[in-house]
C-alpha cells in the first residue's frame, strides 16, 4: 500500500497516433500504441497492442505481467485505459497447486492464466514496460539465459489445473470489452487473468480506474463497476452486517416483486439476453447500475454468505449460458476468494487455511494487503468443485463475505442458510479481533488513495463505507433512533388521529384532586454532571472497566447456537410477516437477554440495509412495572406513543392486532422475567401468547423467564397452548465459557494471570454459572491487586491467585462463623445454651424461657455472674437481628420461640475454635 | 425533691425520639430549668436534684443521666464569655466537659478517624470514589450487628469523599430507609423527591406508582456513563426493602447498576448476616456480591482503651489543668478493679459501642461539681442501671394481691409443665394457698380478683394465648405468665413489707 501513497518515479502517457476507432455509446476511443517516457529521460518506450507488458503491482520485485489485448481511452484524454490478458508468476500460483505442475517451476516461468475472476481492464498508468515473453513447447527444455528479464510460458493456468499454453495466439487487436458482448465465448483472452492471491494487482489496478473525475464515463467499463462494488463489499466486510447473511436472498427475492429496485430488471435481461445488442444492453445496464448503485451496494455488502456455498453448481451452468450472468458470478466468486484469503493472515494454523496458503508466501505487507484484493478466485473454485467441505469449511472462515444475492436462492433453503449464517459469527466472534486489527492499517491507506479521486458515484460510496465502518453500537444506536421517527408510519399517526378521542378522556378520569398527573412537560432525566468523568488510567482500570457488567461487549461469545436459533425464529417470521411465541428459560445471568438483545442489534441492522422487512422491537420487562396489566400500557406507548390506561391500551392493542392493515410492520416483543406478568385469570399472558396467533398480527413474542417449566407450573392450558412449544433453555456456563467470556471482554488487556482466571471460571463454574458473578469477582480481584500492589508488588502486576483467593473468599464464605466467633461471651453462651437445650428436648426448637435455663447453669459452669431476663432477652434478640438465630416476635418475650438459623455444627466449630 | 417530682407529672405527654428529647413547652415553663432526659428505655429514674454552687439560682435537674441538646447551646455561650480564662471555674468545666462527652457519646459527631474499620473503610471509600469520579456503576452491601458502626461508617466515608471536589459536584444522594419507604411507591416517590427530576413540584411528587417508575427508569436510562452525574442510593434496613412486592425497586436499582445508564452505586445498610438469602435470584445475581463486614473481633483490653479515649479529654480543652486532672482519674478509674468488673460485665454481654455509649453517659450525668470526676461507684450504679431488669421492677409496683396471683400462676405452671391457665385455675389455687397457710391475707371477691388480674394483662405481666380471645368468657380464657420464675423470686426478696407467709408460699415446692 505505501508504495502509492510514496511519490514514484513519474511517467508520462501519451497516445501515439489517432484514434483507431471511436464507440459512440460508451464515448470511448481505441488506439494502436501507448508512448511512455520518463520525466526527465529523453527515451521513451512504446507500448503497442499485443505487447507484453509489466504492471506495477504489490511487489515492486516482481510486477505482474500480462499481454496488452486493447488500448482506449475517453475521449477527453484524461483516461487511459488497457485490456490485458494475464499471466501469473509462480508465486502467484498456491503452493499446493504447484505441486500439480508434476515438476520444479522455472523462475521465470509464467502461466498463461485462464481463471475467468480477474479484472482485465487496467489503468494505463499502472504500465510499467514492455517485457519479452516467450512461449515455449511444453516439452522444450527452458533455454539457458542469463537474461533475466525474459520470461516463458509454457503452460496455461485456470486456477484448477495445469494446462498446454495456447501457443502464441494472435492479438485481438480491437476487442471490445469482453463482457459486453453475449455472444462472445468464452474464450481465454475474454476471462481475464484473476490477480494471484497474493497479488491483488488487477483490483488494485482497477481500483485506479475508479478514479476518474467524470463518473459516467467510469461506469461505461463493467470493470471499473465492478470494482466499485468490490471496494464497498470490502468496507463492509468488517462489519458484522454478515451476520445478516440469510435475509439477504430473500429480500432479494422479494425484490424482485418490486419494480423499481434493480434486481428485477436484471433478472429480466437475464432471460432475454439477445434482446438487444450488446452495446444497448450495456447501456441499459449502466442506467440501471447507475440508479441503483446504492441498493446495489447495500446489497452486496450484506449479501448472504451462503450465496458462496451455492456458487459452485449454479457457477456451471450460468456461466457460459449469458455473459450477463456470468457478470454476477465472478464478482461473486472474487468476493469469497478475496474472503478466503482474509481468512488466511488470522489463522494460519487451520487446515484449510494450510490448504489455501501458497508456498513462496510473499512478504507480509502485500499479503496483509492482498487479504482485501477480490482476487484469489482461481483457488476459490478450485477448491469449491473439489473439496466441497473444505469449501464449506472455508466460508465458515469467511464470516465477512458479503456475498451477492442469491436471486435464484429457493426459499426452502432458508433455514439451512440460517444455520450457516449462524456458524459464521460464530467464526467471526473468534476472529472479528485480530480481523478488524488487521484490516485497518490497510484500510486507513486504501482511503488516503482513493479519497482524492472521489467522483460522484465513489463519494457515495466512501460515505457508505464510513457509515459502515462507525462502531456497530453508535449505528444500532442511530439506526433505532431512525427507526423510532419511522415507527410512526402513516398508519399510526392515522391510528392516533382516530382514536385521539379516547385517550383524551383518561386524563379527565385521572385528574382528581387527590391523584393530580404528572407535569406534562417533564422529561425524564438525570442531570449532566459538570466534569466528564476520568477515564481509566491504567491496565487495571481499564480491565476493570472492560469487565464491568454495563460495558457491552463486541461479541457475545458461548451463545452461537442460541443466537442463531432465536436468530432464525425471529427472522422467519418477520419475513414470512406471520406471528409466533418463543420461551427462553435459563437461570440468571447466562446471557439470555443479552443474546436476545444482540440477535436484534442484528436484525435492525438488516432491516436497516433492507435486508428484510422493517419491524418494531418493543421490550417489557416485567419487573419494571407496578403491576401486570401495566404491560398493555408499556407496549402501546412503545408502538404508538400513546398513553392510555390499562384496560383502554389493552382494548387498543387488541384492535391493532385484529385488525389488518396496509403496510403493516412487523412487531418484536420482547417480554422479559415472564412470571411476573401472572395474574390470577392470566388474561395478561393469554393476550400476549394470543395476539401472534391473530392472522393480521404480525407479531414476534420473545419471552424470558427463569424456570424451564414456567409453562406447566404456572400457566393454565390455554395459556401454555398458545404459548406453543418453541422453546430454549440457556444453559449455564461451563468453565471453558466463563473463561471465554472473560478473555473476550478483557480483549488483550492483559490483566490476569491465566491461572487466576481459570480459577474464577471454575469456581464460578461450580457454583452458579452466572457470567455476572464472574465478572464481579474478577473486577474484586482487580481491585484487590491495585490496593495491595504497593506492599507486594507482583512480579507482573498482573492479577493473581492469592487477589483471586482474596476476592472469592469475600464474596463466598460465609459470615456466619466469623460472626459467631466475634460475637461476645454472653452470646456465645446463649448460643450454648440454644444447643443444649435443644439436645435435652430433642427437637430444634425451644422456647426462651428453656434456653434461658441452660443459660444460667452455663454462667455458673463458666463462673460468671448468671444475667437477668431482660439482658438474656436482649442478648437473644441481638442474635435474632444478626439472624444466628430465628425468633418469634418479641413481644411474646420469655414465650418466643427460638430457633437456630445455622447449623449445630457451625456454632459448635465456631465456638470450639475460640 | 419537690422538683423532680413536678418534673416526673408531664412525662407520659412527652415524646422521645432515639437519641434526642424534645423541650415540652409546658415542662419549661413550670420548672425553669434544664431539664434532659435519659433515652426512653430507662423508665424509672432516679431523679436528683443538683444545685449547681456557683449559681445558686439555676438549678439543674438532672434525671438519672442528662442528654439535652440544648443545654449544650446555653453552655456554650456562658464558655465563650470566660473563653480567656485560663483556669475557669468548676462548674464551668464541668458544663464543658459534659456538652463535649455528649456530643462524642450521643454519636452527633464523626470520629476524626474509623476505628478498627480501616480497611473497610477504604474498601468503601474507593468503591465510591469511582462511581464519583470514573463513573462505574457498583452495588455494595454493608453487614454487620446492631451498632456495630456501620452508618457511622458509611457517613465517615461520605464525609472524606465529598471533600473532594470533583467528587462533591457531582455526587448525587438518595437516602432511604426502610423503616420509612415502606413499600416501593414511597420509596419511589422519596427517591423522585431527592433526586428534584422534574416531576417534582415544590416538595411533592406528581403521578402515580406506575408513572413514577417509568419516569425514573426513564431517567436513569438516558444516562451515561461519563456525562450523568453518579447517584449514590443509601438503602439503611436494607433487608426490609427485600420484603417490598417482588422486589421491584431493588431489581431495577441493581439493574441499572448492571447495565450501562446512569452511573450509580447502591449501598445497602443491614445487620442481618442472611440478607443475600433474602433477594430473590434474578435479584441477587444482579447484586454484585460485595459486602462488607464490620464484625469486630475486640479484645477486652481494646475495650478498655476505647472507654478511655472516649472520656479523656481533648488537649485543647480551655481549662489544661482541670483537663489534666479530669484525664488522670479517668486513668485510675479504668485501672480500678472493681470499674473494670462492670466493663467486663458489659464487654461479655455486648461488644457494640452503642451499649457502651449509654453507660458512659450513664456515669457523666453523676458528674457534678462536688465531685468532679466519674468515681468506680459511679460506673457500678449506672452498671446496675443499665442491667436492671424491667419486669422485675415492675412486680414492686403490684398489690399483695396481684403478687399473689402471680405467685398462683407460678405454681400452676410448675403441676402444669407450662401449660395455659385460666381466672379460674388461678382463683382455685389461690384459695388454696388460704385455706391452708394464710394469716394475713382474706379471700377476695371474685370481681376484685377479675380486676387484679385484668391489671395484670395490661402490665402484660399475663397474656391471653393466641387465638382464644374472643371466643370464651373473661373467666375461662387461658392464660400465660410471661414472667420467669428468676424474675417472681428477686421481686418478692425486694418487696417492701412482704407477709412472710406469701413469701413461704412462693418458695415452697408446693402449692
Amino acid at each position: 500500500m505505501k508504495y502509492f501513497t510514496r511519490l514514484r518515479v513519474r511517467r508520462v502517457y501519451k497516445w501515439r497516433g489517432d484514434p483507431l476507432a471511436f464507440n459512440r455509446k460508451l464515448k470511448t476511443c481505441d488506439y494502436g500504441s501507448l508512448a511512455i517516457s520518463v520525466e526527465g529521460l529523453p527515451r521513451t518506450t512504446v507500448i503497442v497492442v499485443g505487447q507484453h507488458i509489466l504492471i506495477e503491482g504489490e511487489d515492486e520485485d516482481d510486477p505482474y505481467v500480462a499481454k496488452v489485448t486493447r488500448l482506449f481511452g475517453d475521449d477527453s484524454g484524461k483516461q487511459k485505459k488497457a485490456v490485458v490478458q494475464w499471466f501469473a508468476r509462480v508465486s502467484e500460483v498456491p503452493a499446493s497447486k504447484l505441486k500439480l505442475l508434476g515438476r520444479e517451476p522455472h523462475p521465470q516461468e509464467i502461466f498463461y492464466y485462464q481463471g475467468r475472476v480477474c479484472e482485465d481492464e487496467v489503468n494505463a498508468e499502472s504500465i510499467l514496460r514492455p517485457v519479452k515473453v516467450k512461449h515455449l513447447d511444453g516439452a522444450a527444455p527452458f533455454p539457458d539465459s542469463d537474461d533475466k528479464d525474459t520470461l516463458f510460458v509454457k503452460m496455461s493456468w485456470d486456477s484448477k489445473i495445469f494446462r498446454v499454453a495456447p501457443a502464441a495466439e494472435p492479438a485481438p487487436a480491437f476487442s471490445p470489452p469482453p463482457r459486453s458482448k453475449p455472444s462472445l465465448p468464452p474464450s481465454p483472452p475474454c476471462s481475464p487473468p484473476a490477480a494471484t492471491p497474493a497479488t491483488p494487482a488487477s483490483r488494485r489496478v482497477s481500483r485506479r480506474t475508479l478514479s476518474t473525475p467524470e463518473p459516467a464515463e467510469v461506469r461505461c467499463s463493467w470493470g471499473s463497476m465492478s470494482t466499485g462494488k468490490v471496494r464497498s463489499l470490502e468496507a463492509e466486510s468488517h462489519h458484522s452486517a454478515t451476520k445478516l447473511s440469510a435475509s439477504k436472498c430473500l429480500s432479494a427475492t422479494r425484490r424482485k416483486a418490486s419494480a423499481r429496485t434493480p434486481g428485477v430488471r436484471k433478472k429480466l435481461q437475464l432471460c432475454s439476453p439477445e434482446k438487444s445488442s450488446p452495446e444497448d444492453a450495456m447501456d441499459q445496464l449502466l442506467d440501471q447500475e447507475l440508479e441503483s448503485e446504492m441498493m446495489l451496494v447495500q446489497r452486496l455488502s450484506s449479501s448472504p454468505p451462503q450465496a458462496l456455498h451455492l456458487t459452485p453448481h449454479r457457477m456451471g451452468h450460468t456461466a457460459p449460458a449469458s455473459p450477463l450472468s456470468h457478470r454476477l458470478t465472478p464478482l461473486r466468486k472474487a468476493q469469497g476468494g478475496r474472503d478466503a484469503e482474509d481468512a488466511i493472515p488470522i489463522k494460519r494454523s487451520s487446515v484449510v487455511l494450510q490448504q489455501l496458503s501458497e508456498t513462496d508466501s510473499p512478504p507480509p505487507a502485500p499479503r496483509e494487503d492482498s487479504t482485501r484484493a477480490a482476487t484469489p478466485s482461481r483457488r476459490k473454485e478450485a477448491k469449491a468443485a473439489r473439496e466441497t467441505a473444505l469449501a464449506v469449511l472455508v466460508e465458515v472462515d469467511n464470516e465477512n463475505s458479503p456475498m451477492l444475492p442469491a436471486a435464484t436462492t429457493p426459499r426452502s433453503s432458508k433455514r439451512k442458510s440460517a444455520l450457516l449464517v449462524s456458524s459464521r459469527i460464530r467464526k467471526q466472534l473468534h476472529l472479528l479481533n485480530s480481523d478488524q486489527l488487521l484490516n485497518s492499517d490497510g484500510e486507513d491507506e486504501d482511503e488516503d488513495v482513493f479519497v482524492p479521486s472521489k467522483a460522484l458515484q465513489s463519494s457515495s460510496e466512501e460515505e457508505e463505507e464510513e457509515e459502515e465502518e462507525l462502531d456497530s453500537d453508535q449505528e444500532v444506536g442511530a439506526k433505532k433512533s431512525r427507526r423510532t421517527v419511522g415507527s410512526r408510519t402513516p398508519r399510526s399517526k392515522g391510528k392516533r388521529g382516530t382514536s385521539a378521542r379516547t385517550p383524551r378522556k383518561t386524563p379527565n378520569k385521572k385528574i382528581t384532586p387527590s391523584t393530580p398527573q404528572t407535569p406534562r412537560y417533564a422529561t425524564p432525566i438525570i442531570p449532566s454532571r459538570s466534569l466528564p468523568a476520568r477515564c481509566p488510567a491504567n491496565v487495571l482500570e481499564e480491565a476493570r472497566a472492560r469487565l464491568h457488567v454495563s460495558s457491552v461487549p463486541e461479541s457475545l461469545p458461548c451463545r452461537e447456537q442460541e443466537f442463531q436459533d432465536i436468530y432464525s425464529f425471529v427472522e422467519s417470521k418477520i419475513v414470512d410477516g406471520t406471528g409466533g411465541c418463543m420461551y427462553i428459560s435459563g437461570v440468571p445471568g447466562t446471557g439470555k437477554t443479552a443474546t436476545v438483545h444482540e440477535v436484534m442489534r442484528c436484525l435492525q441492522h438488516a432491516a436497516e440495509v433492507d435486508e428484510i422487512p422493517p419491524f418494531h422491537f418493543i421490550e417489557i420487562n416485567g419487573m419494571k412495572m407496578t403491576d401486570p396489566h401495566q404491560a398493555y400500557v408499556q407496549i402501546l406507548q412503545k408502538l404508538t406513543s400513546q398513553k392510555a390506561t390499562a384496560d383502554h391500551a389493552a382494548a387498543l392493542l387488541e384492535k391493532r392486532f385484529s385488525n389488518p392493515a396496509p403496510r403493516k410492520e412487523s412487531t418484536v416483543l420482547l417480554v422479559d422475567e415472564l412470571d411476573l406478568l401472572w395474574t390470577r385469570k392470566q388474561n395478561v399472558m393469554y393476550n400476549l401468547f394470543d395476539w401472534p396467533t391473530r392472522r393480521h398480527a404480525r407479531l414476534v413474542v420473545l419471552t424470558i423467564a427463569n424456570t424451564m417449566d414456567l409453562p406447566e407450573r404456572i400457566m393454565i392450558n390455554r395459556v401454555a397452548s398458545r404459548l406453543g412449544l418453541t422453546r430454549m433453555s440457556f444453559q449455564p456456563y461451563s468453565f471453558k465459557q466463563l473463561q471465554q467470556i472473560i478473555t473476550s471482554r478483557l480483549n488483550k488487556v492483559k490483566a490476569f494471570e491465566e491461572d487466576a482466571l481459570q480459577l474464577i471460571s471454575r469456581k464460578v463454574a461450580a457454583l452458579s454459572g452466572d457470567a455476572r458473578r464472574c465478572l464481579d469477582i474478577c473486577r474484586r480481584a482487580t481491585e484487590i491487586c491495585e490496593h495491595s500492589a504497593p506492599p507486594t508488588p507482583p512480579a507482573s502486576g498482573l492479577v493473581g491467585m492469592s487477589h483471586v483467593m482474596e476476592a472469592l473468599n469475600e464474596m463466598f464464605s460465609s459470615s456466619y462463623i466469623t460472626a459467631i466467633k466475634c460475637a461476645s461471651l454472653q452470646e456465645q453462651l446463649f448460643l450454648r445454651a440454644v444447643i443444649a437445650e435443644f439436645r435435652r428436648l430433642g427437637l430444634e426448637e425451644a422456647t426462651f424461657q428453656q434456653v434461658f435455663v441452660q443459660h444460667q447453669a452455663l454462667c455458673r459452669v463458666e463462673g460468671l455472674q448468671p444475667i437477668s431476663v431482660s439482658e438474656g432477652l436482649a442478648v437473644c434478640q441481638r442474635l435474632g437481628a444478626c439472624r444466628l438465630l430465628l425468633l418469634e416476635p418479641s413481644r411474646l418475650g420469655v414465650l418466643q420461640r427460638v430457633r437456630l438459623n445455622v447449623s449445630q455444627d457451625d456454632v459448635l466449630y465456631a465456638l470450639k475454635a475460640d | 425533691m419537690m422538683e423532680s417530682r413536678s418534673a416526673h407529672a408531664p412525662w407520659s405527654s412527652l415524646q422521645l425520639g432515639r437519641g434526642d428529647a424534645r423541650f415540652h413547652p409546658e415542662l419549661s415553663s413550670l420548672t425553669h430549668q434544664h431539664i434532659s432526659f435519659l433515652p426512653h428505655f430507662l423508665f424509672c429514674a432516679e431523679l436528683q436534684p443538683i444545685r449547681v454552687r456557683d449559681e445558686p439560682n439555676q438549678e439543674v435537674v438532672i434525671a438519672g443521666q442528662v442528654v439535652f441538646p440544648r443545654m449544650r447551646k446555653t453552655r456554650s455561650i456562658m464558655s465563650k464569655r470566660k473563653a480567656k480564662d485560663v483556669h475557669l471555674p468548676t462548674g464551668e468545666s464541668i458544663t464543658q466537659v459534659q456538652s463535649m462527652l455528649r456530643e462524642r457519646l450521643c454519636n452527633q459527631r464523626l470520629p476524626d478517624k474509623p476505628e478498627g474499620t480501616e480497611a473497610q473503610h477504604k474498601h468503601l471509600l474507593e468503591l465510591l470514589r469511582r462511581t464519583a469520579i470514573h463513573g462505574e456503576s457498583n452495588s455494595v452491601l454493608i453487614v454487620g450487628p446492631r451498632g456495630a458502626g456501620k452508618t457511622m461508617l458509611l457517613k465517615c466515608v461520605l464525609r472524606d469523599l465529598l471533600e473532594d471536589k470533583e467528587a462533591q459536584k457531582s455526587l448525587l444522594q438518595v437516602h432511604l430507609n426502610g423503616l420509612l419507604q415502606t413499600d416501593d411507591r414511597i420509596a419511589l416517590k422519596e427517591i423522585t423527591r431527592q433526586l428534584h427530576l422534574e416531576n417534582v413540584v415544590g416538595d411533592k411528587v406528581f403521578g402515580s406508582f406506575a408513572e413514577n417508575l417509568a419516569f425514573l427508569l426513564e431517567a436513569l436510562k438516558k444516562g451515561d456513563r461519563s456525562s450523568s452525574r453518579p447517584v449514590l442510593f443509601i438503602l439503611d434496613e436494607f433487608d426490609l426493602f427485600a420484603h417490598h412486592k417482588n422486589q421491584t425497586l431493588l431489581y431495577n436499582l441493581l439493574d441499572v447498576s448492571q447495565s450501562a445508564q446512569a452511573p450509580i452505586a447502591v449501598v445497602g445498610i443491614t445487620c442481618r448476616l442472611d440478607v443475600l438469602e433474602l433477594l430473590e435470584k434474578r435479584v441477587k445475581s444482579r447484586f454484585s456480591h460485595r459486602q462488607i463486614h464490620l464484625l469486630s473481633s475486640l479484645t477486652f483490653a481494646q475495650y478498655l482503651q476505647r472507654v478511655q479515649s472516649q472520656l479523656s479529654l481533648p488537649q485543647d480543652f480551655p481549662d489544661v489543668k482541670f483537663a489534666q486532672d479530669w484525664n488522670d482519674s479517668i486513668k485510675t478509674l479504668c485501672e480500678d478493679k472493681s470499674a473494670e468488673g462492670a466493663l467486663r460485665r458489659h464487654f461479655n454481654s455486648s461488644k457494640d459501642f452503642r451499649s457502651l455509649h449509654i453507660l458512659l453517659m450513664l456515669c457523666l450525668s453523676r458528674v457534678t461539681v462536688a465531685k468532679p470526676v466519674i468515681k468506680p461507684a459511679d460506673l457500678l450504679e449506672a452498671s446496675r442501671l443499665c442491667f436492671v431488669d424491667a419486669k422485675a421492677n415492675m412486680l414492686h409496683g403490684l398489690s399483695i394481691l396481684e403478687l399473689c396471683l402471680i405467685i398462683a400462676m407460678k405454681h400452676l405452671n410448675d403441676v402444669y409443665e407450662g401449660e395455659p391457665f385460666n381466672l379460674q385455675m388461678v382463683h382455685n389455687e389461690f384459695k388454696k394457698f388460704l385455706q391452708r397457710k394464710s394469716n394475713s391475707m382474706y379471700n377476695f371477691e371474685q370481681p376484685v380478683i377479675m380486676k387484679a388480674f385484668e391489671h395484670l394483662q395490661q402490665l402484660e405481666l399475663i397474656r391471653p394465648v393466641d387465638g382464644s380471645a374472643a371466643k370464651t368468657q373473661k373467666e375461662y380464657q387461658l392464660m400465660r405468665l410471661m414472667l420467669d420464675h428468676s424474675q417472681i423470686m428477686e421481686a418478692l426478696q425486694k418487696y417492701p413489707l412482704c407477709p412472710t407467709d406469701v413469701k413461704q408460699w412462693a418458695m415452697s415446692a408446693f402449692g
